[in-house]
């Protein structure tokens, strides 16, 4: 058995659970990414530490195309309308389930909160679906 | 700078190294594993096992502090009944999720790489949230009368 593409999986979800520990630890608030962003688009009153999370992330996202090229490789068949129509249905759709990945995926689902358990299960489900029938009924393009 | 400023700068950093060396900024390793009729990828379980596995032990002991290290108080949800609000939102965000391949965090990490598909898929997810605050204001304003 090789199990080297398990290593690179597991080390980026122990960094993000590190980062998520740390937020809870020392800022005493959920990491989630939905949330944050959201809340850097209206009067809150931690709106300087939301914007310097974002920071933190668009910081790497400038330098690690040049350090690991690969990571923002593997795009897929989608065009514009298809791209708007899931960005509006992801914005939407974290703001009113209150949480992505992130808030419910990692934070919630380890805090053992039955919402984030039935929200976990529930985009996993309907991303499962969504993935099939672009990929199987759509010919892998949309 | 505030202290709680400089902590969400190095978590930022963080969270975003672990989102690049994951493999949660590629489209089709995030859809690869979602589908799972097709050559199925499992490797992207092992991302929210490696995060859950931390962060489960961090609750376990930082949910014993009356506060936190730096800010002054925590600010935890605190709601455990499911409604449909939750349900719906969620089965929304999935949908938007394996059609695109980009879940939030991935996609602001990815925004600077300057790929016209993310720049788009960004800009769509910011209008939902700002969609979503109108509509849920109007909901509310309605409800009152």
């Amino acid at each position: 058995m090789e199990f080297g593409w398990i290593i690179a999986p597991l080390v980026g979800g122990l960094q993000i659970g590190g980062a998520s520990a740390i937020t809870l630890a020392a800022n005493g608030r959920i990491a989630g990414t939905s949330g944050i962003l959201a809340g850097t688009m209206r009067p809150t009153d931690d709106r300087g530490d939301r914007v310097a999370f974002l920071v933190g992330l668009l910081a790497v996202g400038a330098v690690a195309p040049f350090v690991m090229p690969s990571a923002f490789e593997g795009g897929v068949d989608r065009s514009y309308p298809a791209l708007i129509l899931a960005g509006l249905l992801v914005g939407f759709g974290t703001q009113l389930g209150n949480g992505c990945t992130s808030g419910h995926g990692v934070c919630g689902l380890s805090r053992g909160s039955p919402r984030s358990m039935v929200a976990t299960g529930t985009f996993m489900l309907t991303g499962g679906i969504a993935a099939f029938v672009v990929g199987h009924l759509l010919g892998g393009a949309l | 700078m505030t202290r709680t400023r400089w902590v969400s700068l190095f978590v930022g950093l963080l969270f975003g190294v672990g989102l690049v060396i994951s493999g949660m900024t590629r489209p089709d390793k995030v859809i690869g594993f979602l589908d799972v009729a097709g050559a199925w990828d499992p490797s992207l379980m092992f991302v929210m096992g490696g995060g859950v596995a931390v962060y489960a032990v961090a609750w376990q002991i930082v949910r014993r502090w009356k506060a936190p290290l730096v800010a002054p108080a925590f600010a935890l949800p605190t709601r455990r009944d499911i409604d449909g609000r939750l349900v719906a939102g969620a089965a929304l965000f999935g949908l938007g999720w394996g059609i695109g391949g980009y879940c939030p965090g991935p996609a602001l990490v990815s925004v600077p790489s300057g790929q016209s598909a993310v720049l788009v898929f960004v800009a769509a997810m910011v209008a939902g949230m700002q969609i979503f605050r109108v509509w849920d204001a109007r909901g509310r304003a309605a409800s009152a009368t």
